[in-house]
């Protein structure tokens, strides 16, 4: 009996990624023609601490594996060998393959052989010094082994995840199924107990049984996959084609459905049967995507550096001494010390706030991590398309929230991937143009009053606003005969279903895409515009919230409700002027400010709060600016400032027009918080095109 | 002997019973799943929510979390009321794909608490295209009185028209 290593697995598995993670970026670094010596010093680290984890945890594929990567990393280290660029292509495919094995382990399967084992081949052949071999492309056997049909049945490797049970889904209901759709002799099941911990560390609701079931009937594999059609995003399975000829299941080929769900679930990601260099990035994505249903079993953890830890520390110690005092001073309060409460009070604010902005802090990542995929992706897609690309990042070090991080990756893979097809133009095109040959694509990111800004900027051939706006014609988007400004039909391509792309690509162009970026980005309280000139590019300018948590809010009282306004959207607030104001059409005024004319609002009229008529002595004027444009917003009353913590109202109700949540005040009630962009929109009829109205 | 007899005869059916909170309101009485209701508390001042239906009254603190009101008179279409002390509010949860939904209804009174067999339920006879029969998952006789059995899920359900109601204000 020795100490249960498996509580370190966890560890082990980040550990890994991340190792795996500087073996990329610095492989990407490389040139073949200047090798730097600290870079390969620092991949045959990573290597090397990976073998070494493995090996201690008894991960002896990976282990193996890494092993002959290591050797030859060791060669090229000690200059035994120059740096060749099949050898960083190898490299490459190593890390994916790593990749890939360490998810399936993580997910508590037995990785696939086959990938490494041709990897490893290769290795081998170039360390016996036969440099002719060119790196196999592992993928594209993958891809053709899909095609096999089972002739003689199949063997599938069901590992449902624990929670099986509780998300109601039965096994054996399966199999039961999937015994009537073969018939009762085709089916033999055959279970794997080895998962199951010991009775004292059992918990009965979860399932720790993994199954093989061997199917002897010639079938094909959609109709087996049917049977597990709701589980497949939370098991993993896996097809085995049984040979009709010999039992060697290690022959056999395999294909792995988990890895491949993820790219027939996003219309918008690589289907199956691609070139090589595609398959890299899929197997990037799919690894990714692989991560993530483990991540939701498992809690995920982030690395905090121990400086935040420390001042965090130092801060409750403050609170912890201011709380006595006051404490104290309870027990025996008299008058007399009024002031030395009021001072208590005043640091026991200043300790939250710190206390608050310092946890805040720890959930505040670089925005690196998101952008770190991209130069892979790049590099992958760009070979696919045969456009030379520079891809320049600016503003790594921009920090963001760790939960916007997670889900405003996917958009920019989106957008990325859209530049990359539709934006820049072919090398030819470019040098026809006069533009430089090599493409470029430019990330930026930084931070703008409450807010974070993302750009992606391509300098390729803009948008084509005739083509976009007959498009849309075409698909019956946009009534015939109506005007629209070139801002106006740049908006048109965010809209469900559009696509102007002339051939349906790989990449991108079936329509389902820039809806569903701005679908996501509105669900984070964002923002997305695009910038376009003709010849020259376009710009997609993402403005997110730095945190969906808290916000700087100004109290504001309308009739006899409490509304909190975000304090970085307000302009400035003046009295109300009622000779200033303008009547235009309808019931919508203006007031000149200065020298621009400002739509004016009024909350009691928007919000249908007209049950006593009466008007407020001196309403106030609050001027605030959402989505570019100024509005004035008319309250009876401006009361305090202060921090509120953001609550959902959407949760237990739905999304109010005009309202992005809800906050609790200090006496218990609850005040809405006013979405400043959304009132844009009401009073602006003549800016919303009759598109965006569709999508809205 | 009798005693063993009511149980033998009880327990097949077991499985079909379900517990009813039931509360008044109009002298009607109306019952919900007691496994939807969260707690009871009393009426207390809430927070509008701009154009929303007019049953909605508004949006309460609830331990942090932000939990709509439902005046069920209003909803039902029965004369409305003046709110007392004696005026409750129950909250309910109903399990949604996005999690649970907590949602409060305004009612008169709390009555019992009832347990009912699946078979002694009755299906409410389908007289009208009222709105209101839609909430209703049955009738039953509790000791010669009639219970309207409510369905919570049915009840929680706000019709989405909020979005277009905002924009015509505009």
């Amino acid at each position: 009996m020795s100490i249960d290593l498996s509580q370190f697995h966890q560890v082990f598995f980040e550990e890994s990624f991340e190792g795996l993670d500087v073996m990329e970026s610095q492989l990407l670094d490389l040139t073949p023609e200047s090798v730097d010596a600290e870079a390969v010093n620092t991949i045959f680290r990573a290597a090397h601490s990976i073998k070494g984890g493995a090996g201690t945890f008894g991960f002896m594929q990976i282990s193996d594996f890494t092993h002959v990567v290591e050797t030859l990393l060791d060669e090229i280290r000690s200059a035994k060998r120059p740096m060749l660029r099949m050898y960083v292509d190898l490299f490459l495919q190593s890390v994916d393959c790593l990749r890939a094995m360490l998810s399936s382990l993580q997910a508590g399967d037995t990785p696939d052989g086959e990938r490494p084992a041709l990897l490893k081949t290769e290795f081998e052949k170039i360390l016996a010094g036969d440099d002719s071999a060119a790196p196999v492309s592992t993928d594209s056997t993958v891809a053709e082994a899909e095609d096999v049909s089972g002739g003689a049945g199949w063997r599938i490797h069901f590992h449902p995840g624990q929670d099986i049970l509780q998300t109601g889904n039965e096994p054996f209901r399966m199999f039961r199924e999937l015994q009537e759709l073969v018939g009762e002799d085709s089916l033999t099941v055959i279970p794997d107990t080895s998962a199951v911990p010991e009775i004292s560390s059992l918990n009965p609701e979860l399932c720790y049984l993994n199954w093989v079931l061997e199917v002897r009937k010639d079938i094909d594999k959609e109709t087996l996959a049917s049977v597990f059609e709701w589980v497949e995003d939370d098991c993993d399975i896996r097809y085995e084609a049984l040979s009709s000829a010999t039992e060697d299941a290690d022959a056999a080929t395999e294909t792995d459905v988990a890895a491949e769900t993820p790219d027939t679930d996003q219309p918008a990601a690589i289907p199956e049967a691609v070139a090589a260099a595609v398959n890299a990035a899929a197997a990037v994505s799919a690894s990714q995507a692989k991560k993530s249903p483990a991540k939701n079993s498992e809690p995920s953890s982030i690395r905090v550096s121990i400086d935040k830890v420390d001042s965090l520390i130092n801060m409750v110690g403050e609170l912890v001494i201011t709380q006595s005092m006051l404490g104290q001073l309870g027990q025996e309060f008299d008058m007399s010390r009024l002031a030395r409460l009021q001072e208590g009070l005043s640091q026991l604010e200043h300790n939250t706030r710190e206390l608050q902005e310092s946890v805040m802090k720890i959930r505040m990542m670089p925005i690196s991590f998101a952008f770190s995929r991209f130069p892979r992706l790049v590099r992958d897609l760009g070979s696919q398309l045969g456009k030379d690309v520079n891809l320049v990042m600016l503003g790594e070090n921009t920090e963001l929230d760790k939960t916007v991080m997670e889900k405003i990756g996917d958009p920019l893979v989106h957008l990325v991937r859209n530049s990359m097809d539709h934006g820049l133009e072919t090398t030819e095109k470019r040098i026809a143009a006069g533009k430089a040959a090599q493409g470029k694509i430019t990330l930026n990111a930084f931070h703008q009053g409450g807010n974070i800004v993302i750009e992606v900027k391509d300098d390729g051939a803009g948008l084509n606003e005739e083509k976009i706006l007959s498009k849309a014609r075409e698909r019956k988007l946009v009534p015939e005969n109506t005007e629209l400004s070139a801002e106006e039909i740049h908006q048109l391509i965010f809209l469900p279903g559009f696509s102007t792309s002339d051939s349906v690509s790989d990449i991108s162009g079936r329509g389902v895409g820039m809806d569903v970026v701005r679908r996501n980005i509105n669900e984070l309280n964002g923002t997305i515009e695009v910038q376009s000139r003709r010849g020259e590019g376009s710009t997609f300018v993402i403005r997110l919230p730095l945190t969906l948590a808290i916000l700087d809010g100004q109290l504001v009282r309308v009739k006899n409700e409490t509304y909190i306004f975000p304090l970085v959207s307000i302009v400035e607030s003046i009295q109300l002027q009622k000779r200033s104001l303008n009547h235009i059409t309808g019931s919508q005024f203006v007031m000149k400010l200065r020298d621009e004319y400002i739509p004016i609002v009024r909350l009691d009229n928007l919000f249908g709060l007209r049950r006593k008529e009466e008007e407020a002595e001196n309403p106030m004027l609050v001027v605030v600016e959402g989505d570019n444009e100024k509005i004035g917003i008319v309250v009876d009353d401006l009361l305090g400032q202060q921090q509120v913590v953001i609550k959902s109202l959407e949760q237990n109700y739905q999304r109010v027009h005009g309202i992005s949540g809800a906050t609790i005040l200090g006496d218990g009630t609850v005040a809405l918080i006013i979405d400043i962009s959304g009132i844009g929109k009401t009073v602006e009829p003549s800016k919303t095109t009759p598109g965006s109205e569709q999508a809205a | 002997m009798t005693m063993n007899a009511a149980e033998t005869v009880k327990d097949p059916a077991r499985d079909h019973e379900q517990q009813f909170l039931t509360f008044m309101m109009a002298d009607e009485e109306y019952g919900v799943d007691i496994l939807a209701v969260q707690e009871i508390r009393g009426w207390e001042e809430s927070t509008l929510i701009p154009n929303a239906p007019e049953y909605i009254r508004g949006v309460i603190n609830l331990r942090g979390t932000i939990v709509p009101i439902m005046d069920l008179r209003i909803r039902f279409g029965l004369e409305r009321v003046e709110y007392s002390p004696l005026t409750v509010v129950i909250i309910l949860k109903v399990e949604k794909e996005h999690g649970d939904r907590v949602m409060g209804i305004v009612v008169d009174a709390v009555s019992d608490v009832y347990t009912i067999a699946d078979e002694d339920t009755r299906r409410p006879p389908e007289l009208s295209e009222d709105d209101n029969s839609g909430f209703i998952r049955g009738l039953v006789n509790v000791n010669g009185k009639m219970v309207i059995l409510l369905d919570v899920d049915e009840l929680l359900r706000i019709p989405e028209r909020q979005k277009m109601a905002g924009l015509l204000a505009g």
